[in-house]
C-alpha cells in the first residue's frame, strides 16, 4: 500500500490554516468568523496527528494534544457562542459592521 | 514520590481551587446571600489566599515536569494574588449592586488559577491549557455589563483575538512538536538547531504571546476590550493577565528558546520599539480615560519587551520587579477609573476637570500611579524603568534605550494632561461630585498609594529578585 506523504498532509493542513485566516479577517458574520477559527484549530490537530504518525510512531504527545484541542475549542465556542447571542439581544444583528461602536 | 510533597508545591493551586469550590457551594446551595456578605467573604478568602503564598516556598516538580515551581514562580505567583486581590477590593462599588457577584468570582479565579498553571507549566500542553483556562473565562468577563451595548462587543472582540492567538500559538507549537518530536520544556532547547521551520514556530508562538501582552502590531484589541469591559475587569486584563503573560514569556524565552537568542533579540527589538511608539502616540489623542490607560497599557508591554531583550539575569529581574510595580501603578489609575465610573458613570478626560477640589484623596491616589506610570523620579515607576532600560542597555544597544528614553518624553503628555484636568483646571460644568467610598477600595487604592511611594526606596526588593531570577 502506496502511504500518503507526509508534504501532502502538511500542505493541506497549512492551507487549511490560511483559509480560515482568510475566513477569519473577510467573514463579517460572527458566526461564520467562530467557523474560521475553528478550521485554524483543525489545522493544527491535523498537523499534530500527521507528524506523531509519521515522524514519531513511538510517541503519542502529538495524539493528546489533539484531544485537549478538540475540547477547549468545543469551550471556546461555547463561550463565544453565548456572547454572540448575549449581543444579538443588544444589537439585534450578529454582523461585525453593526458592533463598531469601540474604534480607534 | 508524590504523596505530601504534591500538597506542598501545588499549594497555591490547591488554595484557590478551595476558595473556588467554596464559592460554587454556596452559589448551589439553597440560602441566597446578600451581595455585601458575599463580597465581605471573598475578600477575606482572597486575603488568606495571598497570605497563603507566602508559606514554606518550595522548588521541585510534579506530574512528570508538567508543573514545577520555585522560590520565583512563588514569587510571581504571589504578585498576580495580590493584584487580583486589589482589583477585588476596587471593584466593590460596582459588585455591589450586581446580580451575579459568585459567578463573577468564579470565573475571575478560574482564570487566576489557569496563570498559576501557565507559569508553573513545563510541558507546552500544559502551557496551552493554562492559558485557555486563563482567556476563556476572561471572555465571559468582559460581558459582565450584561445590558451594555460596548459590553457584548469587547467580549467578542476578545474571544475571537484570543482564539485567534492561540490558534497562531498552537501551529507554531505543532511545528515545534514536528522538528523535535518533544513539547517537554527541559528537553526542547537541546533539540532546537535554528533551522527555517523552527525559526518560523519561534515566530508564531511570539505572535501568540505578543496578542496576550498586546504588543504591537496585535494591540487592537486592548483598548476596544478595555474600554467596553467592566473598569473592573478591564484593571484585572491590564495588570493580573498581562503580567502572567510575561512571566511565561520571559521563561520560555530565557529558558526554553535560549539556543535561537539571535533570532527573537531581533524580534523583540522590532516589536518593543513599535509598542512604545504606537501605544504612545495613539494615547495621545484619546479622550476617555479608559483608553487612554489601555494605551499607555500597551505602551508600558513595549518597555517590558526593552527589559526582556536585555537576555541577561538582569532583564528578568527587572521584568518581575517591573510588574509588581506595574500591578500597583496602574491599578491605583484603574481603582480611580473604575470607582469614579461605578459611581458616577463618568469616564472622560473633560469629566475630569474640578476633580481635586471634590475628591482630593482620589486625585492624589491618581496622580501618584501617574507619576509613577510615566516613571517620574519618587514613585516606584522611575526605579522599575531605570532597572528594565538598564537591563535592555546592557547588551550594548544604545539605540534601544534612547527610543525608549524619548517615548518616556511622550508619554509625560498624556499622563501630565489628565493630571491638569484633575487639579488645575477649572470645570466648565459640573464637576464630579464628592464620592463616598466604602472601606474596601479605600483600602485597595491606599496600598496602591503607598506601594507606589515607597516601594522604590527599598533596594532589597529588586536585589531579592535578582538573586532568585533566571540566569541566562
Amino acid at each position: 500500500m502506496n502511504a500518503v506523504p507526509l508534504t501532502h498532509i502538511i500542505l493541506l493542513s497549512t492551507a487549511l490554516f490560511f483559509t480560515g485566516m482568510y475566513g477569519l479577517l473577510t467573514r463579517r458574520n460572527m458566526i461564520t468568523m467562530l467557523m474560521s477559527v475553528e478550521l485554524i484549530l483543525n489545522s493544527v490537530n491535523i498537523n499534530f496527528v500527521a507528524f506523531n504518525k509519521y515522524l514519531y510512531p513511538k510517541q503519542l504527545e502529538g495524539v493528546f494534544f489533539t484531544v485537549f484541542i478538540i475540547a477547549i475549542a468545543a469551550a471556546e465556542a461555547a463561550v463565544a457562542i453565548a456572547i454572540i447571542i448575549n449581543l444579538y439581544r443588544t444589537h439585534q444583528s450578529i454582523d461585525v459592521e453593526d458592533a463598531s461602536e469601540l474604534k480607534y | 514520590m508524590m504523596g505530601t510533597q504534591f500538597f506542598w508545591l501545588a499549594k497555591q493551586e490547591l488554595v484557590l481551587a478551595l476558595v473556588i469550590f467554596l464559592l460554587l457551594i454556596i452559589k448551589t446551595g439553597s440560602r441566597t446571600y446578600s451581595n455585601t456578605s458575599v463580597l465581605n467573604l471573598v475578600n477575606a478568602l482572597l486575603l488568606v489566599n495571598f497570605l497563603a503564598g507566602f508559606i514554606a516556598p518550595a522548588d521541585g516538580i510534579l506530574f512528570n515536569e508538567m508543573f514545577h515551581t520555585n522560590t520565583l514562580v512563588t514569587i510571581e505567583k504571589n504578585i498576580l494574588n495580590l493584584g487580583t486581590l486589589i482589583v477585588s477590593m476596587q471593584g466593590y462599588e460596582w459588585l455591589k449592586t450586581h446580580k451575579h457577584v459568585i459567578e463573577f468570582y468564579v470565573l475571575l479565579l478560574s482564570t487566576l488559577m489557569g496563570m498559576f498553571f501557565m507559569i508553573s507549566a513545563g510541558h507546552l500542553l500544559m502551557f496551552y491549557l493554562g492559558l485557555e483556562l486563563a482567556s476563556i473565562p476572561l471572555a465571559a468577563l468582559a460581558n459582565f455589563d450584561l445590558a451594555k451595548r460596548q459590553s457584548s462587543e469587547a467580549a467578542f472582540k476578545y474571544i475571537i483575538s484570543s482564539a485567534f492567538s492561540s490558534g497562531l500559538l498552537l501551529f507554531g507549537i505543532s511545528l515545534l512538536f514536528g522538528t523535535t518530536g518533544s513539547l517537554l520544556f527541559s528537553d526542547l532547547p537541546a533539540l532546537l538547531t535554528g533551522g527555517p521551520l523552527q525559526i518560523f514556530a519561534l515566530v508564531l508562538l511570539i505572535a501568540g504571546f505578543a496578542f496576550k501582552i498586546s504588543a504591537v502590531p496585535f494591540h487592537w484589541w486592548t483598548a476596544d476590550v478595555y474600554e467596553g469591559a467592566p473598569v473592573t475587569v478591564s484593571a484585572y486584563l491590564s495588570v493580573v493577565s498581562k503580567g502572567a503573560a510575561v512571566f511565561v514569556f520571559v521563561y520560555f524565552l530565557y529558558l526554553v528558546a535560549k539556543p535561537m537568542a539571535a533570532a527573537w533579540y531581533t524580534i523583540l527589538f522590532i516589536l518593543g520599539v513599535l509598542t512604545m511608539l504606537i501605544g504612545n502616540l495613539f494615547a495621545v489623542r484619546q479622550q476617555s480615560v479608559k483608553r487612554l490607560l489601555a494605551f499607555s497599557s500597551i505602551a508600558q508591554a513595549g518597555f517590558i519587551l526593552v527589559g526582556i531583550s536585555g537576555s541577561s539575569q538582569a532583564g528578568s529581574a527587572s521584568v518581575v520587579y517591573f510588574i509588581l510595580i506595574y500591578v500597583l501603578s496602574n491599578l491605583g489609575a484603574f481603582g480611580v477609573a473604575s470607582v469614579v465610573s461605578a459611581l458616577s458613570g463618568k469616564e472622560s478626560i473633560n469629566d475630569y476637570k474640578g476633580f481635586y477640589r471634590t475628591n482630593p484623596f482620589l486625585s492624589w491616589v491618581m496622580a501618584i500611579a501617574l507619576f509613577s506610570l510615566a516613571g517620574i523620579p519618587p514613585a516606584a515607576g522611575f526605579f522599575g524603568k531605570f532597572f528594565l532600560l538598564f537591563a535592555g542597555a546592557g547588551k550594548g544597544n544604545y539605540a534601544l534605550v534612547i527610543i525608549a528614553a524619548l517615548n518616556m518624553v511622550i508619554a509625560f503628555y498624556y499622563y501630565l494632561r489628565l493630571v491638569r484636568a484633575m487639579f488645575f483646571d477649572r470645570a466648565d460644568q459640573e464637576p464630579i461630585p464628592s464620592l463616598d467610598l466604602n472601606w474596601y477600595p479605600k483600602i485597595g487604592l491606599g496600598i496602591c498609594l503607598v506601594g507606589t511611594l515607597l516601594l522604590g526606596f527599598f533596594g532589597h526588593v529588586y536585589e531579592h529578585i535578582y538573586s532568585i531570577s533566571i540566569p541566562f
